[in-house]
């Protein structure tokens, strides 16, 4: 009897990881073909190396929307990740214990707010001030940037604290008994060891700040321009997708599958980039 | 981290199942429910979305035998519908119909003017049909060319598709939308937008005017309802009921109920221009 109930439990767990993976691939399934037909008839230059968008006649470039996203995904690294290392630095080394444990669920809360919520502070607050005092539309790079890069905080934050933590209080005894200050022992020995999971928590990080949507379609303006400065405003692949989908048809809704697609490339590069990168330093240590 | 992600993503699937799996005992509890009752789908403009919803309550409440669901989507979404069959009536609120929506039959049931807006601390109160195509061209960039003060013009649109802006660029013709141009993707957002930034201008539909904007003359003829109905305001769009065919048994009640003069009352009433 215990043992058919073991069995069970197996199997419905089994069929539970299943479903996950089966989920992934139906998803990728169906993207790949609503837009690959899209990709072979435009031609993928056409498609990635053009930069006019304007479905209504016929022109479908995306490269605007291409160059739109990897500002915006930069400018959420610039701001986020300074700030989450040197914060998750600070929480885990100089912060008593009992006060770590009220700071850190304190900035996991962050990530429950809804995206809406940051783009409405992102319109209502941050566009203003930008265009009062730097210029330009105020709905621009700069905005979405940071309003991106506090949302990915938490993230690479909380990882950084763990993986921080999680390096071997010897390692630190070792260095201070060597004669290191402080300092010196974080950013020579707590750092490097701890950097594989600093690594994945960036990574993270920047896969929600490519995939991010609503906040970024109400801060971004949403211009089809290739940007030329951070206060320019920008479209991103998401936020075209997004959009435009509610009206597309025919070729115009191919174009958004194959909008998707080029994202889904560009996010198993991304990962897969981070993997190897996460080998690597393995293999040094 | 991989193991944390996968777990969760399995929770979402589980989570995903389960409210399938609801909301499939209350499809079929709700259908049972319905069975005996004469049921039409109406879809597309969300612009109108508001105005039939209320439209259908009233008819409903006239004819308790009928049972009438108002979806949006957009007016692209109406026509595709009214021609696959998903819904009875799409609804679309465009000048120029696309050429798919010639196998449907237009009835206009109401009118919606589209209405330039600034920011009230623009000066600018006029605008020539002119001087709007440059604009959005991007040949004008700054007020002082149309009278106001030295700032530059941020052009807010919208996105390419929406019934809104594809009627803006039939009624004032020649748009390429300059490339500067921000998006919004709704009249709200288009709205906020405008009220937020003192060098911009957009354009809506005429019921959404409040205090925080401006509705900016076009040729000296300011969009009022009067302006509208009288036809010397230009920017209008209609807005239409397609159906495949001749409408016929529920569907031609309740456009005829909204065509009738309470229909055309209720839509007066809530901000709308009637029909005729």
């Amino acid at each position: 009897m215990k043992r058919f109930s073991e069995k069970g439990v197996r199997r419905i767990l089994t069929a539970t990881a299943f479903s996950a993976i089966a989920a992934l691939t139906l998803i990728v399934i169906f993207i790949l073909m609503e837009g690959l037909p899209f990709i072979f008839r435009a031609g993928l230059n056409n498609f990635l190396f053009s930069s006019e968008w304007d479905p209504q006649s016929q022109k479908f470039g995306i490269l605007p929307m291409v160059a739109g996203s990897l500002w915006v995904t930069l400018g959420a690294v610039i701001v986020g990740v300074p700030l989450g290392i040197s914060g998750a630095i600070f929480l885990s080394e100089f912060v008593p214990r009992w006060l770590m444990r009220i700071i850190k669920p304190t900035i996991e809360l962050l990530a429950g707010i809804p995206s809406v919520v940051y783009g409405f502070i992102g319109v209502m607050v941050l566009a203003p001030l930008i265009r009062n005092h730097l210029g330009g539309p105020g709905l621009s790079i700069l905005a979405a940037s940071i309003i991106l890069g506090i949302m990915i905080l938490p993230t690479i934050l909380s990882i950084s604290i763990d993986s921080i933590k999680a390096v071997p209080n010897s390692f630190r005894e070792g260095a201070l008994a060597l004669g290191a200050t402080h300092w010196q022992t974080i950013h020579m020995v707590t750092l490097p060891a701890a950097k594989s999971g600093i690594v994945a928590g960036i990574i993270l990080g920047l896969g929600r700040a490519i995939g991010e949507t609503m906040a970024v379609i109400m801060v971004v303006g949403n211009a089809v321009k290739i940007p030329g400065s951070p206060l320019d405003s920008a479209r991103t692949l998401t936020a075209n997708i997004a959009l435009e989908m509610g009206y597309a048809t025919g070729m115009h809704r191919q174009s958004l599958f194959a909008t998707g697609v080029i994202l889904l490339v560009i996010i198993m590069v991304l990962n897969y980039i981070a993997i190897m990168a996460m080998r690597n330093i393995g293999r040094i240590k | 981290m991989i193991g944390y992600h996968a777990r969760s993503v399995a929770m979402k699937i589980k989570n995903i199942l389960i409210s399938a799996i609801i909301s499939l005992i209350a499809a079929v509890f709700v259908s049972a429910c319905g069975r005996g009752k004469a049921s039409i789908t109406v879809a597309g403009s969300t612009a109108f979305q508001p105005f039939a919803e209320k439209l259908a309550d009233n008819f409903m409440n006239a004819h308790p035998d009928s049972s009438i669901t108002v979806q949006g989507g957009g007016s692209a979404v109406g026509i595709q519908s009214a021609i696959s069959g998903t819904a009875a009536i799409g609804m679309a609120d465009l000048v120029v119909l696309p050429p798919e929506a010639k196998v449907l039959n237009p009835v206009v049931v109401a009118r919606d003017g589209i209405v330039l807006v600034v920011n009230p601390k623009n000066k600018v109160n006029n605008l020539t049909l002119q001087q709007i195509q440059d604009i959005f061209n991007g040949k004008i960039k700054n007020w002082s060319q149309t009278g106001g003060d030295n700032r530059p013009i941020t052009v807010i649109s919208r996105e390419a598709g929406s019934g809104t802006r594809s009627s803006f660029e039939a009624i004032v013709k020649n748009i390429s939308l300059t490339s500067g141009a921000i998006i919004q993707d709704s009249n709200g957002t288009v709205r906020e937008t405008v009220a937020n930034d003192s060098n911009s201008i957009g354009y809506l539909s005429h019921g959404l005017i409040n205090e925080k904007i401006k509705a900016l003359s076009v040729n000296g003829i300011s969009g009022s309802t009067e302006n509208i109905i009288n036809g010397s305001y230009i920017l209008v769009r209609p807005v239409y009921f397609l159906t495949r065919g001749i409408p016929e048994g529920k569907s031609k009640e309740f456009i005829d109920y909204i065509i009738s003069r309470e229909g055309q009352e209720i839509i007066k009433a809530n901000g709308l221009i009637p029909a005729k």
